[in-house]
This record gives C-alpha cells, sequence and structure tokens, in this order.
C-alpha cells in the first residue's frame, strides 16, 4: 500500500501520551524496582522454593486444565442439546468471576467441612486438605478449564464442514476421524492454550494467597506481597520482582510464538454435523463429560448464593463501604482502560502498515507480562518519597487494574477499529473527517459494541481483583474483595458469603450494564 | 481542466501510467477489463495513493499536497457511500461541516438537495431504513451540496438493477447540468459509458489512454477493448 496522505492529528498525540504511560507503569516501576534490588546473591533457599513451586504448580495447572478441557469440548463441539448455548456461556462467566469468590465457593465443596468432606465421612474416609498444591491448583483448573474448553471448542468449530463430510462419505469412523481430523487440530492448537493458562497461573495472585502460602506453597506473586507487606524488605521485593517479570515475559513471548488463538472468540453456537458419534457408548461418555463438568462449575456458585443469600442482610457497614470503594475503583478502572486502549489502537491503526503501529500496539499488550504485584511494588517505590501509598491505595488500583485489562480491551477494540477504517476510512477521508469530529462521528458510533464490552470486561475485573489494593490498603481503604478475603481470615464465613453474593452481583451487573449499553440501539 | 502529467502509480507489481487531460465539463467514462487499474486511478486522483511520479493538476495547480477532504472533487465508491449510524439528513450535512454543527441555514440547505433528489421527508431515516435507490441518491444529494467542481464515481450503481441505474444516471446527468461539473465514472458496462459521457479513458494494459469520443471509440475499437468487449 502506498503512503497516506492523511496528515497526523493532535488526537494521536493521546496515544502517545497513553503509550508512555503504561512504559512508564511496566517497563518504569520495573525500573525502579530494579535499583532496589541486591543482587542475585541475595536469593535464599526459599525464593528457589517460591521459583520451583510457581512452575511446578503452572505446569500442573495448565496440564490438568487442558487434559480435562478436551473431552468437554468434544463434546460441546458434536452434540447439540438443551441447555448447551447456557453451559457456553457459563464456561465464559470465570473470566469476570471474582477470585476470591470463587475460592470461597471451592472451600465450601472442597474444604475441610465443606461437602465433598462430609460426603466422605459417611464412608469412614478422612477429609481433604485443600491448602497447598492441591488447592491451589484445584482452582487454577476451576478457573481454566472453561477457558480452554472455549479455545479448544473453537479449534473443533474451526474444522470446516465439509472435511466430515468428506470423512464421512469415505466411511470414517470415530477412530480414523480422530486420527485424521481432530489429532491435528488438537497438536496445533493445544500448545498455545497451555501457554497462556500457564501464564495466567504464574501471575496469579488471591488463589495462593487464599489457599497456598507457608515455605511448600507460596510463589513468587506472593512472596513479593510478603518480602513488602511483612518484611518491608525493599530488596528482596525488587530482586523477586526482577525474575517474576523475566519468568513472564519468557512465557509471553513462547505463548506467542506458538500462536496464540484467538481471544473471546463470537460463533460457538453451532455443532458440526457429525456421521460417526451416535454410538450409545460415545453418547453415555458425552452426557457424563458435560454433567460432571457443569456440576464442578456450578456447585461452588450454588453454594456461595444458598450461604450468602441469608447473610447479606446482616453484613456490617463495612462491607457495604468497602462496596461503594469497589465500584469507584471499578469505573475509574474501566474508563481509563478504555482511554488507554482505544487511543493506541487508534494511533496503531494510523501508523497503518509500518513497523511502529506494531511496536504501539505491543506496548499494550506489555501488561501480559508485568504482574501487578510487581508493577504495585514499582509504583510504591516511585510514590514513597511524595506521600503515603495507603493514602493513594484506591487511584493506584484503579490504574493498575486499567494497565492489567488493557491487553483483553486491545483485543476487542484493536480488530472493530481496523474494520471501520477499511469500510469508512476513505469516505471519511474523502469527506474532510478528521479529528476529533472523526471520532466522535464516526469511531465512537460504530464502535459502541466492542467498547462496551471492553469496558464491561474492565470494571468487572477491576471490580474483583485483589492483588495490588492487599499491598497498600489499609483497613479504611479496603476494597470488597480484600474486605471479604478479611472475612475469611477471621473465619467469619457467614458474613464472608454474603460479602461474595454482593461482591458476584456487583461484578455481573458491571458487566451487563456496560455490554448491554454498547449493544441497544447501535447500528450495526 | 484535470491534468495526469506522466502520472506512474506503482503497487507491488502493478504499474499504471497516464498523460493525460480532461476538459473542465466533459464527462469521462472509464471503462476497462477488471483489475486493470480502473478504480486505483481514482484513487490516486482523490488522495488515496501517493503517485510513484507524476503529478495531477486541477487548473493547473499541482494536488500532491492536499489531503482527500480539501482536493476540488467528490467520490462516491461502489458501496459504503453512507454512515450506517447517521440518518440521511447528517450524511448529507457531513458536505457542509465535517463536525455537523450546522446553522439553521445549513439544515435548510440539506432538506433543500433532499427534496430535489426526490427524499423529501427521508431526512430522518438511516439508510438501513432506505432502499438501495434512495442509499445512492442520498449520496448524490451531498455530492450536489459539496458543490465541488470534480466528481468522481467508482460505479455507485454497481448494485442496482437496470431500471434503478438508467433512472440513477438520467438524475445524475440533470445534476451535471445543473452544477456543470467535470465527471469521471468508472464503469463495467460499456451502455453507461454511451449512455452518459461523451468521452471515454480506456484503461488497458498498465495504461490510462487519453480520453475519445465515445461514438468514435466503440464505433471502431482498438484491440485492447476489442478484447474487453469480446
Amino acid at each position: 500500500m502506498a503512503k497516506r496522505l492523511v496528515p497526523i492529528k493532535p488526537v494521536d498525540g493521546l496515544g502517545a501520551v497513553s503509550a508512555a504511560l503504561i512504559l512508564l507503569l511496566t517497563l518504569g516501576t520495573l525500573a525502579a524496582v530494579v535499583t532496589r534490588a541486591e543482587g542475585v546473591s541475595a536469593l535464599r533457599p526459599a525464593d528457589w522454593a517460591a521459583l520451583r513451586f510457581t512452575l511446578w504448580q503452572a505446569f500442573l495447572s495448565a496440564s490438568l486444565s487442558v487434559l480435562l478441557a478436551v473431552p468437554v469440548a468434544r463434546a460441546l463441539a458434536r452434540r447439540q442439546f438443551f441447555g448447551r448455548s447456557a453451559l457456553i456461556t457459563l464456561l465464559g462467566a470465570p473470566f469476570i468471576l471474582p477470585v476470591i469468590v470463587a475460592v470461597l465457593g471451592l472451600l465450601a465443596v472442597f474444604g475441610r467441612s465443606g461437602i465433598l468432606s462430609t460426603m466422605l465421612g459417611w464412608v469412614g474416609l478422612p477429609p481433604v486438605h485443600i491448602y497447598g498444591l492441591h488447592g491451589v491448583v484445584l482452582a487454577h483448573v476451576f478457573f481454566n478449564i472453561p477457558l480452554a474448553t472455549r479455545l479448544i471448542l473453537q479449534g473443533w468449530l474451526a474444522i470446516p464442514a465439509e472435511r466430515f463430510r468428506l470423512a464421512a462419505s469415505l466411511g470414517f469412523d470415530n477412530a480414523d476421524i480422530q486420527r485424521v481430523l481432530e489429532w491435528p487440530m488438537l497438536r496445533a492448537v493445544v500448545p498455545g492454550i497451555f501457554m497462556v493458562i500457564f501464564l495466567l497461573c504464574m501471575t496469579s495472585f488471591a488463589v495462593v494467597l487464599a489457599l497456598g502460602g507457608g515455605p511448600k506453597a507460596t510463589t513468587l506473586e506472593l512472596a513479593i506481597y510478603q518480602a513488602f507487606r511483612f518484611d518491608f524488605d525493599l530488596g528482596k521485593a525488587a530482586l523477586l520482582a526482577v525474575i517474576q517479570f523475566g519468568l513472564c515475559a519468557v512465557v509471553a513471548v513462547i505463548a506467542w510464538r506458538v500462536a496464540t488463538p484467538a481471544g473471546m472468540g463470537a460463533g460457538l453456537d453451532r455443532t458440526v454435523e457429525r456421521w460417526d458419534t451416535s454410538n450409545p457408548v460415545l453418547r453415555a461418555q458425552d452426557f457424563t463429560v458435560l454433567v460432571f463438568a457443569t456440576l464442578f462449575l456450578l456447585t461452588p456458585l450454588v453454594v456461595i448464593f444458598l450461604k450468602g443469600a441469608g447473610a447479606v442482610w446482616t453484613l456490617p457497614d463495612v462491607v457495604w463501604w468497602s462496596a461503594f470503594r469497589s465500584v469507584l475503583v471499578a469505573l475509574g478502572s474501566a474508563a481509563l482502560a478504555i482511554s488507554l486502549s482505544l487511543s493506541l489502537a487508534l494511533l496503531a491503526v494510523k501508523l497503518g502498515q509500518k513497523r511502529t503501529a506494531g511496536f504501539v500496539e505491543g506496548i499494550g499488550y506489555l501488561t501480559i507480562a508485568a504482574s501487578p504485584l510487581v508493577v504495585g511494588t514499582g509504583l510504591f517505590i516511585m510514590i514513597f518519597p511524595f506521600a503515603r501509598p495507603s493514602d493513594l491505595a484506591l487511584p493506584v488500583t484503579a490504574v493498575v487494574n486499567a494497565a492489567m485489562s488493557l491487553p483483553f480491551a486491545l483485543r476487542a477494540l484493536s480488530p472493530a477499529l481496523r474494520d471501520i477504517e477499511n469500510d469508512y476510512g476513505r469516505l471519511a477521508d474523502s469527506l474532510g473527517l478528521s479529528g476529533w469530529s472523526r471520532l466522535r462521528l464516526l469511531i465512537l458510533p460504530r464502535m459502541r459494541r466492542p467498547l462496551g464490552f471492553a469496558a464491561g470486561l474492565a470494571a468487572a475485573l477491576s471490580m474483583g481483583d485483589l492483588g495490588v489494593i492487599a499491598l497498600f490498603a489499609d483497613p479504611e481503604s479496603a476494597t470488597l474483595p480484600l474486605q471479604m478475603f478479611r472475612l475469611m481470615t477471621a473465619y467469619r464465613m457467614g458474613d464472608a458469603a454474603g460479602a461474595a453474593l454482593v461482591l458476584l452481583a456487583l461484578s455481573l451487573c458491571l458487566f451487563w450494564i456496560f455490554d448491554r449499553g454498547g449493544r441497544v440501539d447501535a447500528d450495526t | 481542466m484535470l491534468t495526469l502529467e506522466r502520472l506512474e502509480i506503482v503497487q507491488d507489481d502493478f504499474c499504471l501510467t497516464a498523460n493525460l487531460s480532461v476538459p473542465t465539463g466533459a464527462r469521462v467514462a472509464v471503462i476497462g477489463p477488471s483489475g486493470a487499474g480502473k478504480s486505483t486511478l481514482l484513487a490516486a486522483i482523490a488522495g488515496f495513493l501517493k503517485p510513484g511520479s507524476g503529478k495531477i493538476l486541477w487548473d493547473g495547480v499541482d494536488l500532491a499536497d492536499l489531503p482527500p477532504g480539501e482536493r476540488p472533487l467528490s467520490l462516491l465508491f461502489q458501496d459504503n457511500n453512507l454512515f450506517p449510524h447517521l440518518n440521511a439528513a447528517e450524511n448529507v450535512g457531513l458536505a457542509l461541516r465535517s463536525d455537523l454543527r450546522l446553522s439553521s441555514s445549513q439544515k435548510d440547505a440539506v432538506t433543500h438537495v433532499l427534496e430535489r433528489v426526490g427524499l423529501k421527508g427521508f431526512g430522518n431515516r438511516k439508510p438501513a431504513a432506505l432502499s438501495g435507490g434512495q442509499i445512492a441518491r442520498v449520496a448524490l444529494a451531498r455530492m450536489i451540496l459539496r458543490q465541488k467542481p470534480l466528481v468522481l464515481l467508482d460505479e455507485p450503481f454497481g448494485a442496482l438493477g437496470p431500471a434503478l441505474k438508467g433512472e440513477m444516471l438520467t438524475l445524475l446527468a440533470d445534476l451535471l447540468d445543473e452544477t456543470g461539473a467535470t465527471l469521471l465514472m468508472v464503469s463495467h458496462d460499456p451502455d453507461d459509458a454511451v449512455r452518459i459521457s461523451n468521452q471515454t479513458i480506456l484503461v488497458a494494459e498498465g495504461i490510462a489512454h487519453p480520453p475519445t469520443d465515445t461514438a468514435t471509440l466503440f464505433a471502431n475499437p482498438p484491440d485492447a477493448l476489442k478484447n474487453y468487449l469480446g
């Protein structure tokens, strides 16, 4: 394509500012942290154990999630049944489900006095232990089976229907189809999915905070938190942060290299017609798989609902205040995430085919490698000389959460923006529609759906976040997830369940309102 | 007068040259096989492609440094001529102010021009609520209101049926009579060329040939045109 003649306008300056801000938040905070690091010699055995545990639990979690997701995705790919689309929607829910809520639900099912242990007690077996490696992996699998299932299902549905027709006309049986069509597809998509989940489990914090800990079950993220919060050992926090960033960057690059599957794709509401799967054994197998998957995903949430519904009305005022703070943080975070991602995407699209365009967009994805605690630690070090970090706990949380939801927001906005420029860019250029007018009259109205979706996602992610806030907050500035965690550690499980229900409802509501707002009356 | 002075448009391994001029007020059809570069030629004149070499002049003024929106021309595409989220009046209003903050006299002008193209009372409709022919009329209304001396049409009526297309060409001819604008219209259909234009530019084999009298050209077609017409 020849060079464009449309001049760069001041609106694009915002994109540059956003890019700079994100660089400051990721690499800048890392640099701030590095200036405090003491050198590799300071790594103690406990730190090495944290490093090993981080990788080991991530490996186990990712492997199990993918292994268990394959049969679920296969069943969904080849069965049409009542409730199928509801189940697929449910598989999307963990993305906006606050981690700490899920943890509480899992405790109620798999914990020492949970449903499973009670049932084991009836037949004289000892209760299960959920704290430690088991619990961390269980929670990660709970969160990532749905993600893996949706992504693998996309792979299945991407096999053209004609191939299955051809296979049927050649008289292939189920084993033939597995060998010729399904294995090659899985070989292509599974490594990327594995790496993405591995990365998510490496940077997961709230799960490990609630279910891990101690010398045997501490991840790097948790070790950073402890070094910072309990020992106030900035040098050690810094050193761990550098290791964490390096590891995440390496894993992110590998994940990207093995072709990351397309994000949250639409179009899962169809099945491929098959002629090889009607035998009763396969039917029973798919049925069982789907029932177990549904029970595994739904039971913890149902338990939260049953336990929490009664407690909501008697929740102490501090919980409601923290809910109010959380909503404010979530709204601020969503606004910031949208501003950052939209201005970045606009700049990247404007730069078109040039290499700098990829660079600009790449900056937005940098936060994948940055762990929120690393960013938080860096911000703490930067803010420390000027103000008490706890005074700024909420704004800092909003900023970090916005940065963390950037990759998802960009993923939703960039393709939509490219479509708009492809379809209407020349028309707008020929009418001299540029700068703010172009944004107001062309881009914003046409981007309502992805903007609503991205804002909803950012708000829900921020609403449920229990990360940076744990690093900074004192009791007066706790958000709802932190407040809920405090109730849990104080063994006030009834109140915790009530708070969990409020948190869950608020997260879903925020997502729904934004997503809905983008859809109503949208001309597409 | 539009002058293409030793113009050379290069895209990957595609190259189109043009050395020709179109007199003010002429109605010129641009015909040729698909892939020959008809749309590319228009895109270069409109300012979407930077030419490899040569100049594009309007009345002797080099257009090279002007962005598309500031060139003395209006352009209608094959499709997507209207923004689907704006109503007919707003789409037309963009001709007057690109930020759509119209004065009341400008709003009157929009109402008036919609009436002129036979769309009285359709101002509040969005494109989804308009037929293909009505959409083309809205685009033509905007074109009139822009009052640019050169009009580039890239098969804007290609998707319409024969009767509707004839209707649009008649309307277009009337509008050009009123405004005196110069027309360059890309078409696949030789009948269009005969119908609306007195001159034709043949684009084939990497060359945009200078305009020749349409009737003479079709009466005695060169080889490139013969191959295309079959």
